[in-house]
């Protein structure tokens, strides 16, 4: 079993604490791997630009790291920072790593003129590029995301293990907001790009739990002809992919994700107030609707964190926390390791019609019922 | 040896034993009561006198040697009109079990006799083919109980229905929404649908059992069943009913009833589920319809807006049919028009290669609805047996291959594909039709299986019974004949219907659960499904498991 655990706070933090707070929710998994998702970057040894994409992935031989050099060389990449892991290769359980790699690029001048769904539109092409590369040279790239404010690890092993190994203890990397999983892949065997979190043009997400209906929705969204919607290593992906649907295809707001998700009964949709678009909507999205006992934590390119549950409320989660620091977790421990110092009894758990989005301003979040009314400013 | 004409042989002399059915009558129990030889469809038996000689030992000369008794018996009739069709009926009456028909177990000659006059075997039913089905050798296989909490089928809450209609492409229908555009009508309906059977087809009495079945499982189970009318209309008082909203009018090549329908539009109180315009059927690719004079009653001419007691046929193609683009926008944008857009409009067409293009011009057809695949297995109501056994293409891959090529084009949730044809065929309804769903269908239509499962029908893939076509249903399913029809009482058919709806209902969840299905149909969940036949596998592009 999966578990989770994401903290969002107005001051960056390190990672490792997080990895910490899943020891404590270890019952639950297997160890059989980690994946981290920091954003809001922040290193002790070089101020980052906003805006100035991040690069993660593992370079498995010398090759890899020598032609993901050339690569963004002969695009007009200028490489800014190159962050180094300190690793202790021999606490890493996968033999073929030969680098872990963060690094922070300028754009290239010939971006200056592009929009900016444009400049998000290349910087996806660019980290499929990269993955088809790897995968063209036997697996030998790894690559997790290319973004501005964004690193991404993954890796085989227990989590506080991981951490030690990348040296993530020494606190030279933070972050206002980091999401962590111990995998265990539902579906499918290992395969580092099967582990949590997922991501996609800046939107990321993790989930527990199998999502059942997984193969029907991956037709759907490979027949969308997006090159991002490719992949599909594990059922959970289709989770990011389809948030980045809605918020960036069909730009509607962040609640319509949950009525993709897990629209409301016909019964339950003639007297909600949106109801008639709702009902068309639910039709014209069938092919999306998630099934299995999940609870959604995603993440978007504003900082704004969001928890959804199934439409059955057969995942537990919990969001815990205080102005400018929550944490979401799939175990109350889990909050109670990662805030310990907070008033308990304002946790809540949501239920199977709630998303939780904490804004970017961390102040409070936002419990929101899919029975009430929301802003749709195109097409209510 | 005797001289030859002594014996009457002919080319088609025949004898019971070279019939397809033998009745296996026993005197013992006989009480000659003649309810079999009233009762049977076909005059196949017939009380008779018969004389037998009784042997005695004589002594006196003044005597003769053997004297003689005179009983009346029964016997099997060796004419080819009056072969026994199995149907059993006179073993239902008689009220010593003194007679049955037994299947020949050998291969009958009267097959290579049928032909007598000229005329090629007809008959109504089924496909004779009596071999499992594909579909049922399809399991689900991707259990989900342990990786996560399960579903129990007893307690949760499952959404079982699909839609019917074209949808949308999600940017399409936001765009359309803002702009206060069309958006094309969707029925939310349950995936297993009554399939299309006339009016003319079926007797008065099955009709109204098989719509009051449907309006209950409707209006107090919450079962949202829809039935399709084959050709030849509706009832008046149905068509100005509220219970027209469960019905599917087809429409076919002789369009029979349409002008009774379109009179009655002005006063219907409610919308049809849909428009069906069958292009073509599984079980007889390339005819049209044919209602034999048999069965045109007082009521069906005045429906069908035709002389009583007269064949009617249907040509076998639409007379508008130049090239299917032509067809299919014509006729489609005809039936929406006529309700204002509000009702969906589909074709129905044989099971074939061809099916692909057909579907292709649908998609960019934007007023088709969707599209309904027969299969070879399906039933009908009259047609030449080579056409019945022989011509069509099974089901399972052609919704398979056309759910694929939608896929491709990312159009699966736009135009639904039904499909039909051997749904239920060996009794495993819910399994045939959820194996379709998972290959791509959005649903299933089912005409025999309800027939057999609501009112009994006695037909069955070994060519018993299967005189549907000529008003003399036993069971007074297919008969205009009020003599028939009054054995079936409408109450008890629509009993059975629900029944059968709600049993559909309670497997779809025993077969969903498991698989940790609940919040929507799973249509396409390929995964779920393997087969022990490696070509088929290979073939329908799913597991193959042993
Ligand atoms: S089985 Fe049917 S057809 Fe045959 S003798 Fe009996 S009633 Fe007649
Ligand atoms: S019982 Fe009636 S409907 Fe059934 S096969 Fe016989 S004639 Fe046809």
């Amino acid at each position: 079993m999966c578990r989770l655990a994401l903290k969002t706070a107005s001051e960056p933090f390190s990672p490792f604490t997080v990895l910490q707070a899943m020891e404590a929710m270890q019952e639950g998994y297997d160890g059989s791997g980690l994946g981290l998702l920091l954003r809001g970057l922040q290193f002790t040894d070089y101020s980052y630009k906003p805006g100035d994409p991040v690069f993660s992935g593992i370079a498995h031989t010398e090759d890899a790291l020598f032609r993901l050099h050339a690569f963004m060389q002969n695009r007009g990449f200028g490489l800014k920072y190159d962050h180094e892991y300190e690793v202790n290769f021999s606490k890493i359980e996968a033999k073929d790593r030969h680098k872990y790699i963060l690094r922070v690029y300028n754009k290239p001048v010939a971006w200056a003129n592009l929009s900016e769904e444009e400049v998000e539109y290349q910087m996806m092409l660019i980290r499929l590029a990269l993955r088809k590369d790897g995968d063209d040279h036997g697996g030998d790239l790894t690559v997790f995301s290319f973004w501005p404010d964004v690193a991404m690890i993954k890796e085989v092993g227990w989590p506080l293990g991981v951490g030690e190994a990348l040296g993530l203890d020494s606190h030279r990397i933070k972050s206002r907001i980091c999401m962590a999983q111990g995998r265990q892949n539902t579906n499918w065997g290992i395969n580092l790009y099967a582990c949590h979190p997922f991501f996609i043009q800046g939107i990321a997400t993790m989930t527990n739990g199998e999502n059942t209906a997984f193969i029907p929705i991956k037709d759907w969204l490979t027949g969308k002809g997006f090159p991002a919607y490719v992949g599909y290593q594990s059922d959970s992906e289709v989770f990011a992919h389809i948030l980045h649907y809605v918020v960036k295809q069909l730009k509607l707001p962040l609640e319509a994700y949950k009525h993709i998700i897990t629209p409301l009964k016909s019964e339950e949709l003639k007297v909600h107030p949106q109801g008639d678009f709702l009902l068309g909507l639910r039709d014209a999205c069938r092919r999306l609707i998630i099934d299995g006992p999940n609870a959604v934590i995603g993440t978007l390119p504003d900082e704004t964190c969001l928890l959804v549950m199934d439409a059955k409320k057969m995942r537990p989660a919990t969001i815990g926390g205080k102005p400018g620091e929550w944490a979401i977790a799939s175990e109350m421990c889990g909050v109670d390791a990662m805030i310990p110092d907070r008033d308990q009894s304002l946790d809540f758990q949501p239920m199977r019609q709630h998303t939780v989005i904490v804004p970017p301003d961390r102040q409070e979040f936002k419990i929101w019922s899919q029975f009430d009314q929301f802003h749709l400013p195109q097409a209510a | 040896m005797v001289s030859i004409r002594s014996i009457p042989s002919t080319p088609s002399s025949l004898t019971p034993g070279d019939l397809p059915w033998i009745i296996e009558h026993r005197e013992d129990r006989c009480t000659l009561c003649g309810r079999c030889t009233a009762v049977c469809p076909v005059y196949a038996i017939k009380l008779t006198y018969m004389r037998q000689r009784m042997p005695r030992l004589v002594l006196t000369s003044n005597e003769r040697g053997s004297a003689f008794r005179t009983f009346v018996g029964i016997r099997q009739k060796t004419e080819i009109a009056n072969k026994c069709i199995g149907c059993g009926t006179c073993a239902m009456v008689c009220p010593n079990s003194a007679i049955r028909p037994v299947a020949n177990p050998m291969a009958d000659r009267f097959r290579f006799q049928s032909t007598v006059g000229g005329e090629p075997v007809k008959r109504g039913g089924r496909r004779n083919d009596p071999a499992p089905g594909l579909l049922d050798k399809i399991i689900f296989n991707r259990i989900s109980m342990l990786t996560d909490p399960a579903l129990d089928a007893g307690r949760h809450e499952f959404f079982l229905n699909t839609l019917l209609g074209r949808v949308l492409s999600p940017e399409e229908y936001i765009r359309r929404k803002m702009a206060g555009e069309w958006i094309p009508p969707v029925r939310e309906i349950f995936p297993f649908i009554i399939g299309s059977m006339s009016f003319g087809a079926l007797s008065p009495n099955m009709w109204l059992g098989l719509l009051q079945g449907v309006a209950y499982c409707n209006e107090v189970l919450g079962i949202p069943v829809v039935m399709a009318t084959g050709e030849g209309g509706c009832p008046p008082w149905v068509l100005k009913s509220p219970f027209l909203k469960y019905i599917i009018l087809q429409i076919a090549s002789g369009y029979f009833g349409w002008d009774e329908i379109i009179r009655a539009i002005p006063d219907m109180q409610c919308d049809p589920a849909a428009i069906e315009i069958k292009y073509g059927q599984g079980a007889k690719p390339g005819d049209g319809g044919l209602l034999m004079w048999f069965k045109v009653s007082k009521l069906i001419a005045r429906l069908r807006g035709v002389p009583e007691g007269v064949d009617l046929p249907s040509p076998p193609v639409h007379q508008t049919l130049y090239s299917i683009e032509e067809s299919v926008m014509k006729m489609i944008q005809t039936m929406s028009m006529a309700w204002n857009f509000r009702v969906p409009v589909y074709p129905k067409i044989s099971g074939s290669n061809s099916a692909k293009s057909v579907l292709n011009n649908l998609v960019r057809n934007p007023y088709a609805s969707g599209l309904l695949i027969d299969g070879i297995d399906g039933g009908t109501g009259a047609a030449y047996n080579v056409s019945m056994d022989t011509m069509g293409h099974p089901i399972a891959s052609n919704v398979r291959d056309c759910y694929l090529d939608l896929c491709a084009q990312g159009k699966q949730n736009e135009i639904p594909i039904f499909a039909a044809g051997g749904v239920g065929k060996t009794g495993n309804v819910t399994q045939n039709g959820m194996a379709l769903i998972m290959l791509g269908a959005s649903g299933v239509h089912m005409g025999k299986y309800m027939m057999q499962a609501a009112a009994g029908c006695l037909g069955s893939e070994q060519n018993r019974c299967n005189v549907c076509n000529i008003g003399i249903c036993p069971k007074g399913i297919t008969s205009q004949n009020p003599k028939l029809y009054r054995r079936l009482d409408p109450d008890q058919v629509a009993q059975r219907v629900v029944d059968t709806f709600m049993a559909i209902r309670t497997e779809m969840k025993k077969i969903m659960a498991p698989l940790g299905r609940s919040q929507s149909l799973p249509i396409g969940m390929s995964d779920a499904i393997g087969i022990s036949d490696e070509s088929a596998a290979n073939r329908l592009n799913i597991k193959y498991v042993c």
